[in-house]
């Protein structure tokens, strides 16, 4: 039975299971409609017969700058990718910044420029905002929140009541590269071979893939916080199925793979910030493939796995050995099991 | 003289045990009339006749009863004479109360053996040979009351031949549910890999499995509980081919030979370790190995131990003679669940074997081979599971009905109804998906074989164990309880202690309040409450699990410690050739980048394993820690420095004096034999220094061991020798593991007690 904290903690913020309680049990029932509740990575919408999607999202990482992008770069590369995820084309943004004082006046003008060229990339307008400053201390340098609309694609319904036994997990590409640079640059590693974050706007992506082949695509999710395991946890509940992972199939730079052995990481909790899961009807796998393929951002796209009617609800990983694992989604942080 | 008329109820094991047949045959010997049924809590039987004559025939059923039987209860109430003719069996009534107790498998009797092995008897060679004093019983009942149609032996319609045994009460097979033969019972068939039936001439499929094996095939073999892997123990290819099919690098392998003799033959087995391996349980019994042993060495590398077990169904009598030792080891490939469901044996063994050797009468419940050894000539339980489960542990009061649900290693998971705690049999570790399913299903089964509903759930704190992630998504009252409290409640239940004790809780490492890793605890306990009173300091654990699989992480930490950054220049083997990545491993441990903190002191002996080069990386859970035990055989160990600390109250181990003493050990040339001794010893010592500290401030005198590094012989052996010198009450386990397989029978007595 569902026990409310004290206080709110870190792993409320984790992305994992408590993140999940504190939102179905404090936000959903406060905020309760039919549109919040499909908890999807933004909400879908239709106004004057438009079907819209619209999201947000507010980032706080630390460091700010890091290999393959910024702060600034993510808050606009996010909302988009969230938006995209709800089958749609990101047009317009927003973007709030709540600033220490103190800040060096160059980073935010450093960081204002990356976000425009990364607007300019995605093919978006940010086109309003807002900017506080805070006392000393208050915040952690510069925290920015983004927001976003954008037009859901003619034909295309993305909706994890459409994701059905038999169907296809597709991901767009090497998983882990964003969460190992950041923490690498965070405290400062050496890594025996430097490793670039993945951040990049999938929304070409998205509407190449939902162009062609409209009625393919079931379901969408970019696996950030908590990586593949927890976004795949998301989906397998939220439909009902199982999910079967072949384990030699997730794509894992040799590098990447080499600095999780050491750090005792597993990569499928890792986050991403430029990939993509699809969900496919499997007689369209191959097409799906190579259309995602002729996008420089999913040149290495492939079949992770399939979805099942069994285990309902939970993901499994068939391991090299032959044996079934349980990749559940995290309570916390993770801590070993082993006694 | 008066004619009365007696009802008397009978509960504990005495379904299933022949108890009927006896009461039976004892009205007829003490010319009573009456009846006697099977109900859902126990026997009832009603018996009338001359005083004289019932008053005999009560005081008989109270001073014996059949072999397998326990009476737990029996109350005697007069009431009216029926005026039956004679004494009668009757059918089990249906819809009582639903706690009549089980009876696990029961080991191929002796009668039984007999007949199997008479040339002239019907069932000559028969593999379903069974009475009502052996046979299969938890393995195959799909519910209560234990009667064939609820076994998986409704299959099978008896021939007339059988059905008068069944029938006749003076049989050894009155009333037996799995009666059977060749004629109507279930069969053997040998398969090869591909399915097909090898029908052999002249020979039945057990004795064509036994040439196969002579020949050095590795079969699948249906048993009791489960499948077992079988190849001649004395063909070093056949083992090692089984190993490397299996993906199982260095864990020993069990062995069954076909006599005590032949066990006799390669090991030393005292007359309590003689009569566990006899018993009706029939468990593999970890015996030391000697002179003469010449088995496959790859069977138990560089372990002066071995696994040994009797034949214990009646096909092993047909398989094996009586010189033979064959290894049989869980039918399963590397950590997956023993299979016992044919399909799915065919599919997950079919990398493994070379042929199958299966049977049409399905398992219900999976059971592995218990394991067991002799310490201080008492059972002292590694797993607990075929022979003894579902036998409860009797507690010292009635509790409420709780469900705990164990660890996530080593899972068991443990029933409350009245005064009785059911630990199930081993589950195995949940992660993996199929042992995670078969968790679920058996919790459903227990409790329906016992008719429990629990009211209260009971886990550990550790939030991402799946048995927690599962007791708290229950609609039930959740009670959340300290893994290291658990070890030692366990503890104290079996003996009906009430505490307050001093607990010594050694294991890995297992959820703290404060968000680390404990695993050397000292605890003052009883079993509602415990604070902690001592532990081992505290080290990093750099990558989580990765560090307790690679040893050599702990050592290196260590060695920064107390070396600062020079550590890398110190001359011992470990620094002369550093894995890759040590550098990053120790930033990592330095920035607490995915390094939690353990007082384990599962996690002690693995870093002083590693420093000592014994084991850098391990194969097998625990393997560090039990080749560092290995090393230490036949040297005498002495104390070497170490430290308490006082911290907050609390009193705790500094063991960085002992590691700097054993690094300039390492130095000096001494034999890492005698480095592994004084490690064994000294720790053992400042255990008991601890230990008399927290006696003297506390006063208690009692002190219960618990958690799986107990299952280190001589840590334990010399904590009781020392602690033995003071006036010291130990208790140890005798009815459940040390090891994480009792954390669940600690869980549930603790919440019975809270909820109570
Ligand atoms: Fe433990
Ligand atoms: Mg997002
Ligand atoms: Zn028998
Ligand atoms: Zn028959």
């Amino acid at each position: 039975m569902y026990k409310a904290p004290e206080r709110i903690l870190l792993g409320h913020g984790s992305g994992g299971r408590l993140s999940h309680d504190l939102i179905k049990h404090f936000i959903l029932p406060a905020f309760a409609n039919p549109v919040l509740s499909e908890l999807h990575d933004g909400a879908r919408l239709t106004i004057d017969g438009a079907r819209l999607a619209f999201s947000t999202d507010s980032y706080v990482v630390k460091p700010r700058f890091f290999p393959g992008g910024d702060i600034g770069k993510l808050a606009v590369c996010g909302t988009v990718n969230d938006l995209a995820m709800c089958g749609a084309e990101p047009l317009y943004l927003s973007a709030g910044f709540i600033v220490e004082e103190g800040l060096p006046a160059g980073e935010l003008q450093q960081i204002i420029a990356s976000m425009q060229s990364a607007a300019l990339a995605a093919g978006v307008a940010i086109v309003t905002g807002d900017t506080k400053v805070v006392e000393k201390g208050a915040v952690d340098g510069l925290y920015i929140n983004t927001a976003g609309i954008g037009r859901i694609l003619p034909g295309v319904d993305i909706d994890a009541r459409r994701v059905k036994p038999g169907q296809t997990v597709i991901v767009s590409g090497y998983l882990g590269d964003h969460a190992i640079a950041v923490m690498s640059e965070r405290h400062g590693l050496t890594l025996p071979a430097q490793i670039v974050s993945d951040c990049a706007p999938l929304n070409k992506l998205v509407r190449e893939l939902l162009t062609a082949v409209p009625a393919a695509v079931t379901m969408l999710r970019d696996p950030t916080r908590g990586g593949l395991a927890t976004t795949l946890n998301e989906i397998a509940a939220d439909a009902g199925v199982g999910i079967i992972l072949e384990e030699n199939a997730v794509p894992v730079r040799p590098e990447v793979q080499a600095v999780c052995e050491i750090l005792g990481f597993d990569p499928l909790y890792l986050a991403n910030e430029g990939k993509v899961i699809v969900i496919v009807e499997k007689e369209y796998n191959e097409q799906v493939l190579a259309i995602m393929r002729q996008n420089a951002l999913a040149g290495s796209a492939c079949i992770i796995g399939t979805v099942t009617e069994k285990p309902p609800g939970q993901v499994a990983l068939k391991t090299m050995v032959g044996g079934l694992r349980l990749v559940d989604m995290l309570a916390g942080e993770q801590l070993p099991r082993i006694c | 003289m008066a004619y009365e008329a007696v009802r008397i109820h009978i509960t504990g094991v005495v379904q299933g045990v022949g108890f009927r047949p006896y009461v039976y045959n004892l009205a007829m010997r003490h010319k009573v009339s009456g009846w006697v049924a099977n109900d859902g809590s126990g026997v009832e039987l009603v018996a009338e006749g001359w005083q004289a004559a019932v008053d005999g025939f009560v005081a008989a059923i109270r001073q014996q009863a059949p072999p397998l039987a326990v009476i737990e209860s029996l109350t005697v109430t007069p009431c009216e004479p029926g005026n039956y003719a004679g004494f009668q069996i009757r059918t089990s009534v249906t819809g009582q109360a639903k706690t009549a107790l089980i009876s696990p498998d029961v080991a191929t009797c002796a009668h039984c053996r007999g007949e199997l092995l008479e040339p002239t008897d019907r069932r000559y060679r028969y593999p379903f040979i069974n009475c009502t004093n052996c046979g299969p019983r938890y393995t195959i009942i799909q519910d209560i009351p234990y009667d064939r149609r609820k076994t998986t032996m409704r299959e099978f319609a008896m021939c007339p031949a059988c059905q008068a045994e069944y029938d006749d009460p003076a049989s050894r097979r009155f009333h037996a549910q799995p009666n059977a033969c060749p004629v109507c019972g279930p069969a053997y068939v040998l398969l090869d890999r591909e399915g097909r039936e090898l029908k052999p001439q002249g020979q039945d499929p057990p004795a064509m499995a036994a040439r196969l094996i002579a020949q050095g095939s590795i079969l699948a073999i249906k048993g009791l509980g489960g499948y077992h892997l079988a190849v001649n123990a004395r063909d070093e290819a056949a083992v090692a081919h089984l190993r490397q099919r299996k993906v199982r690098e260095d864990k020993p392998f069990a062995v069954m030979a076909g006599s005590l003799a032949a066990i006799q033959k390669h090991c030393l087995a005292s007359a309590a370790e003689v009569e566990l391996l006899t018993s009706a349980a029939g468990p593999i019994v970890l015996l030391a190995k000697g002179a003469c042993y010449d088995l496959a060495s790859s069977i138990a590398p560089g372990n002066p131990y071995i696994g040994v077990m009797l034949p214990y169904a009646p096909v092993h009598y047909l398989l094996l003679k009586a010189e033979d030792v064959w290894v049989m080891t869980s039918g399963n490939l590397a950590d997956e669940p023993i299979a016992y469901q044919d399909e799915d044996a065919r599919r997950r063994l079919s990398a493994i074997a070379d042929y199958y050797l299966i049977h049409n009468r399905a398992i219900h419940c999976r059971a592995d081979d218990s394991v067991i050894r002799i310490v201080q000539d008492k059972p002292y339980f590694i797993r607990r599971s075929r022979g003894y489960v579902p036998a409860p542990v009797n507690l010292s009061r009635e509790l409420p009905a709780v469900l705990a649900v164990g660890a996530e290693l080593k899972n068991t998971f443990c029933l409350i109804r009245g005064r009785q705690a059911f630990l199930s049999s081993h589950t195995g570790d949940l992660e993996n998906l199929p042992t995670y399913q078969s968790y679920l299903a058996a919790i459903e089964h227990l409790k329906n074989l016992l008719a429990v509903t629990p009211e209260v759930v009971a886990y550990d704190l550790h939030p991402e164990y799946l048995s927690t992630k599962y007791a708290v998504a229950l609609a039930l009252p959740g009670v959340p309880v300290q893994h290291h409290h658990a070890h030692i409640a366990a503890v104290m239940a079996e003996h009906h202690l009430t505490g307050p004790v001093i607990g010594l809780a050694f294991d890995g490492t297992g959820y703290g309040p404060d968000g680390s890793l404990w695993g050397g605890e000292f605890l003052v306990a009883d079993l509602r409450q415990y604070r902690r009173a001592g532990h081992l300091a505290y080290m990093p654990l750099p990558g989580g699990a990765k560090a307790i699989r690679e040893p050599w992480r702990l050592a290196v930490c260590l060695l920064k410690e107390l070396y600062g950054q020079d550590f890398a220049a110190l001359d011992i083997p470990l620094t002369r050739n550093l894995p890759p990545g040590w550098e990053l491993v120790l930033a990592a441990a330095e920035k607490g980048i995915n390094t939690p903190q353990t007082s384990g002191a599962g996690r002690l002996f693995d870093a002083v394993a590693a420093l000592l080069g014994i084991r850098l990386q391990i194969n097998y859970e625990g393997q560090a820690a039990v080749e560092l035990e290995l090393a230490a055989r036949g040297f005498r160990g002495q104390v070497l420095p170490y430290a308490i600390q006082e911290s907050n109250g609390l009193l705790v181990f500094d063991y960085k004096p002992l590691v700097m003493t054993i690094c300039q050990g390492i130095r000096r040339g001494i034999a890492c034999g005698q480095l592994a001794a004084d490690f064994h010893t000294t720790l053992a010592a400042a255990t008991c220094e601890i230990t008399l500290r927290i006696s003297r401030v506390t006063g208690l005198k009692s002190v219960a061991l618990s958690g799986g590094v107990f299952q280190n012989i001589t840590l334990l052996t010399q904590i009781i020798g020392m602690l033995g010198q003071y006036d010291f009450s130990l208790y140890l386990h005798r009815q459940s593991p040390p090891n994480d397989g009792g954390l669940a029978l600690g869980q549930a007595v603790i919440a019975g007690e809270r909820s109570n």
